[in-house]
């Protein structure tokens, strides 16, 4: 009866592991798609997106023009697919950066405390006490225009919230059991933060980070829209969303297609985070006893 | 007999902001001969833990000397400890959490020959002759805590433990996340090892039935100190203190 019942427990447990592992494959195709996009945009764009052609402004979408044409005639389909390379990459360069780094903080923080700790969080205070976009906005506004500023904006900003999550996570690995068996088996601080503490914090940063990709798509794009990230004539959802803003009732595929990009993009990401977070969750990973 | 480790005065304070200061350990000296098992009962609170992760140095000694083989261990830093630690070594109370649980039994096991530099073939042979001393097979060593039960993952702690050929073996309360059968089967192993390396032993418990059983001399902790020490007969059979007679009776 009790071996029955774990028969079934095993089984049903086997089925959601293949399922979650089967919508991780699903979203990776996807988001794979997104890149795949974002680095052959300049093949993949039917025409040159910057090329203007006035005599084909304002067209509704058409065979010719699926996305249609904004006011300087230029094909708003290509225009979308090369403002894919400035948003994923970077969106991209943006997460790693913050995740890797304050992580790297965090953990650091966590593992030694001390005055350095208690310095690093009032910081990481001040900048969590700014609402985020406003904040960066003052830095984007300083350092001037230009999708790399609003980058830099947007990263000065982010990285405190990894730097709580992996100061949290080591403070609570750090009197683990395990952690204490690693000492006693001589490791040094270092070995034991990269063969104990990193793995095991790895999944609630990555899943951040996965998660954080989304938001962080959304804010480049929100700076770039008022202005502070990408500059005209750049191909970039945000800033082609904010020239387009005034032409929403009567040529709406101007602003449309830019904004379901991000729609799309956004939202694949998000759940590619939701995903990871499920898979790399221990319950579901291996046929726990326990 | 000689004496191995040898405890002075210990004594373990944490200061709390806004609160007193607290002795979890206070004044507790003893000594460990080599071969011999002493035992150190108390009730929870007792400070047992504490005292278990000072002889460890996992844990710094607010003052009192600690001597490991004659040699002064008491404010070594972790750079030094790793010699002592060849020396000294523990066995947690609950097996699973003792365990990395991203890295498989083996990696736990091998980690410290690791870190003495020894040969990876040398050392699988090494993991699979300490697996099998303590009763389990070497396929163990690629399963992962939370693959394997218990009982079995305390195996492969001790296993953990003995794989640097230590001569002082704690353990603190490591069997009692244990059921009573698999707890018999640990105690066996435990008996069957101090036997055949001749180990010693401090056995960290709140069972006085186990302690009687096992050891040579018994410690009784209460409130951080040391109230009384002796022969297990004569504490158990005789105890003088009024705490320890306590202790006694309630687990009668």
């Amino acid at each position: 009866m009790e071996n029955e019942k774990n028969k079934v427990t095993v089984r049903v447990q086997k089925i959601k592991k293949n399922y979650i592992k089967q919508k991780l494959i699903f979203f990776l195709i996807l988001a794979a798609a997104l890149i795949f996009a974002a680095v052959f945009s300049d093949k993949l764009c039917p025409y040159d997106p910057y090329a203007q052609d006035l005599s084909s402004a304002m067209q509704a979408p058409s065979v010719l023009h699926p996305c249609g044409t904004d006011t300087y005639g230029r094909d708003m389909l290509s225009r979308v697919i090369s403002g894919a390379r400035a948003s994923i990459f970077s969106t991209f360069i943006l997460v790693a950066v913050i995740s890797v780094f304050g992580t790297a903080v965090g953990v650091f923080c966590g593992y030694y405390g001390g005055i350095l700790d208690s310095l690093m969080m009032r910081v990481s205070d001040i900048c969590l006490a700014f609402p985020g976009l406003v904040f960066a906005m003052a830095i984007a506004a300083v350092l001037g225009g230009g999708i790399q500023n609003a980058v830099i904006a947007l990263a000065a900003i982010s990285w405190p919230k990894y730097s709580r999550i992996a100061r949290g996570q080591t403070l609570a690995l750090k009197n683990a059991p395990y952690i204490h068996a690693a000492i006693l088996a001589g490791d040094t601080s270092g070995q034991i933060i990269w063969r104990h503490v990193l793995p095991n914090m790895l999944g609630p940063v990555l899943v951040t980070a996965m998660l954080d990709i989304g938001t962080m798509m959304m804010e480049l794009a929100g700076l770039s829209f008022l202005g502070l990230g990408a500059q005209i004539p750049m191909a970039e959802w945000g800033s082609m969303m904010s020239t387009g803003r005034s032409m929403l009732q009567t040529y709406p595929w101007v602003v449309l297609s830019p904004g379901i990009a991000i729609f799309i993009s956004v939202v694949i990401f998000n759940l590619l985070g939701d995903t990871v977070r499920d898979y790399l969750d221990p319950k579901n990973n291996r046929s726990a006893r326990r | 007999m000689s004496i191995i480790l040898e405890a002075e005065h210990l004594t373990k304070i944490f200061t709390r902001r806004g609160s007193e200061p607290l002795k979890a350990v206070d004044d507790v000296s003893f000594q460990l001969e080599s071969g011999e098992t002493l035992g150190i009962v108390g009730e929870s609170g007792s400070g047992k833990s504490t005292l278990a992760k000072m002889l460890t140095r996992l844990t710094d000694i607010s003052s009192g000397t600690l001597r490991v083989e004659e040699k002064d261990i008491t404010s070594l830093k972790r750079r030094e400890l790793r010699e002592i630690y060849g020396t000294i070594q523990m066995v947690f109370q609950d097996p699973m959490s003792s365990f990395d649980p991203r890295k498989t039994l083996g990696y736990g096991i091998c980690e410290s020959l690791r870190n003495r530099g020894m040969k990876k073939t040398e050392v699988d042979e090494r993991v699979k002759q300490t697996l099998e001393q303590c009763g389990l097979s070497s396929e163990f060593a690629d399963r992962y805590p939370h693959e394997v039960s218990g009982g079995q993952c305390q195996r492969a702690a001790i296993a953990r433990a003995l794989i640097v050929e230590p001569k002082i073996l704690i353990c603190d309360e490591a069997t009692s996340a244990l059921d009573v059968t698999i707890q018999k089967q640990i105690m066996e192993l435990l008996q069957e090892l101090k036997e055949k390396r001749g180990l010693s032993f401090i056995f960290i418990c709140h069972n006085l039935a186990l302690v009687q059983e096992f050891c040579d001399r018994v410690l009784v902790l209460y409130d951080g100190k040391n109230v009384e020490e002796g022969t297990t007969d004569k504490v158990i059979l005789h105890p003088q203190n009024e705490y320890t007679k306590k202790l006694i009776e309630s687990a009668s």
